[in-house]
């Protein structure tokens, strides 16, 4: 497959909320909580930041880095959950506000968290094919859990953007594969303002399930074992269930390390696995191999085999912020902000 | 605002999108039609040509925001500046990621994506830029001019017989 990763940017709001303050507020011991699932803090958008906002930032940077310029850029996808607009695309305004229209094709995607994944598979394709130069696929969310819920504890906001095309590629996609069946893990109705889940039922038979067959029948088809991986990322709704995945395939904490980013950010759902290949292709030198792979709820994996060019070393990855600078930044605001700020409190109407 | 009027002026709020005099090369922004700087005036009609701004600039002056306008009261306070642009215009702004206190003149800002308003709950969404602060440990991308030529290059007037 000739097509592959020509460039990427990262974006993550600068607000934090840590479990201790949201267990504060419903009368649970948060920290516990927080030590249960993994997560130190997750991100919050400020009051004017949503999944199209997120997304432009997050390409502004990917295509800067690259010096790639937006006219040649022939299909925009753009991944969530967390869509503005029912009916009008994310990827419409992403796409005017740098500067790609008119000539491209463009739509969102939902598949759960696993959007943005699927989005990087159809680039691959139409740029493999020849049918377009550079396709972005973009996965970015600013989901909510219900108030009190155990999602409140984790859903967070952020993106990332990638660039797939054939020149300069930084990281070529050797293989993608994909396991999709119907498991009712995670939903929510048209017109629900907040998802419903399964509670215990999102983790075998929906996460583990899928992240380890898809895995499983990734490195089958490369015929690959776990050892020839120099990095390993997986879909991270908290930061326990990457790492239990993980040690069940067979990973050691290494292989890990910078592919897990949810402890610091939170669940940021269709960014999630995305921000944590970010985080690899920030610290990786050429000729490193990654296995990413993707979960979104509903429920689907996507499997990447990839592997670090020597471009890699070359490309301008010192322009704009690392997800590092994201993991190690943030602002901390109490619950009464938080409420305020994702629109928990009913104001008056006028 | 109508739909019609901001969907005219997205290629000044989503890409800062000016104009440019090519007879002596000052830079306008909103963009415009006829130089404000030239002597001959009619000297410039039908030679401004579109010209993205950079995004980066300086606070040139400020003031905090306490008593919101209509559909700004989830951000109060909030800062409101100039903002000095090393091409020349002085645009308005709101400054965001910062707390007010944290702002002076001179503080160094560049433009970022961000939600202008919206029309209530079910109405459509605007968009456009405001500016956040560019500190030294921050290596935030200055945005280049990766957007291409705005669409809304102003029409040259027609001479007056």
């Amino acid at each position: 497959m000739e097509a592959g990763i020509v460039s990427y940017g990262a974006y993550v709001p600068r607000y934090r909320i840590t479990p201790s303050e949201i267990g504060r507020v419903w009368g649970s011991d948060g920290a516990t909580v927080g030590q249960g699932l993994n997560v130190e803090r997750k991100s919050v958008p400020a009051p004017d930041e949503d999944t199209i906002t997120i997304s432009t930032e997050a390409l502004r940077t990917a295509l800067v880095r690259g010096a790639i310029d937006p006219q040649q850029i022939g299909a925009m996808y753009v991944g969530s959950e967390s869509h503005p607009y029912a009916v009008k695309p994310t990827a419409t305004v992403v796409a005017q506000a740098v500067g790609a229209t008119p000539n491209l094709t463009a739509a969102d995607f939902e598949f759960a968290c696993k959007a943005g994944t699927a989005a990087i598979q159809t680039c691959l394709g139409l740029v493999g094919s020849g049918m377009i130069r550079y396709g972005v696929a973009i996965g970015t969310d600013t989901s909510q859990g219900a108030p009190g819920d155990a999602l409140e504890y984790s859903a967070s906001a952020g993106g990332a953007a990638f660039v797939i095309g054939r020149d300069r590629v930084i990281c070529r996609v050797h293989a993608t594969r994909s396991y999709t069946t119907d498991t009712p893990d995670f939903w929510r109705r048209e017109g629900q303002r907040y998802p419903s889940h399964g509670g215990r039922f999102t983790g075998e038979p929906a996460y583990f399930r899928h992240v380890t067959e898809c895995a499983r029948g990734m490195m089958e088809a490369v015929g690959a074992s776990p050892s020839d991986y120099r990095h390993v990322v997986f879909h991270q709704p908290n930061g326990k269930f990457p790492q239990r995945v993980g040690k069940q395939l067979g990973f050691t904490e290494a292989q890990m390390r910078y592919g897990l980013v949810t402890p610091r950010i939170g669940n940021t759902y269709s960014a999630a696995a995305l921000l944590g290949l970010a985080n690899v292709l920030d610290h990786a030198g050429a000729g490193e191999r990654i296995l990413m792979v993707g979960y979104g709820s509903g429920a689907g994996s996507d499997a990447f085999d990839l592997e670090t060019t020597d471009a890699l070393v070359d490309f301008d990855r010192n322009h704009g912020r690392a997800v590092q600078w994201y993991l190690d930044h943030g602002v901390e605001i109490p619950y009464a902000v938080y409420a305020k700020f994702r629109g928990k409190i009913h104001l008056a109407e006028g | 605002m109508s739909i019609a009027r901001f969907w005219r002026e997205t290629p000044r709020r989503y890409n800062l999108g000016g104009s440019k005099c090519a007879t002596c090369g000052t830079v306008s922004f909103p963009p415009r039609v006829v130089c404000p700087t030239c002597t001959h005036h009619r000297q410039s009609i039908g030679k401004m040509a579109p010209f993205q701004l950079s995004g980066e600039g300086e606070v040139e002056s400020f003031t905090v925001v306490h008593e919101a306008a209509e559909g700004f009261e989830m951000q109060v306070p909030y800062v409101l500046a100039l903002v000095r642009t090393p091409e020349g215009p002085v645009l308005t702004g709101q400054i965001v990621d910062v707390e007010p206190g944290e702002v002076a003149i001179g503080l160094p800002v560049r433009a970022t994506f961000r939600k202008l308003r919206e029309e209530g709950k079910a109405g459509v969404i605007h968009y456009g830029y405001k500016f956040s602060p560019r500190t030294e440990d921050d290596p935030a991308p200055p945005r280049g001019r990766t957007a291409p030529v705005p669409r809304e290059a102003p029409a040259p007037e027609r001479a007056k017989a």
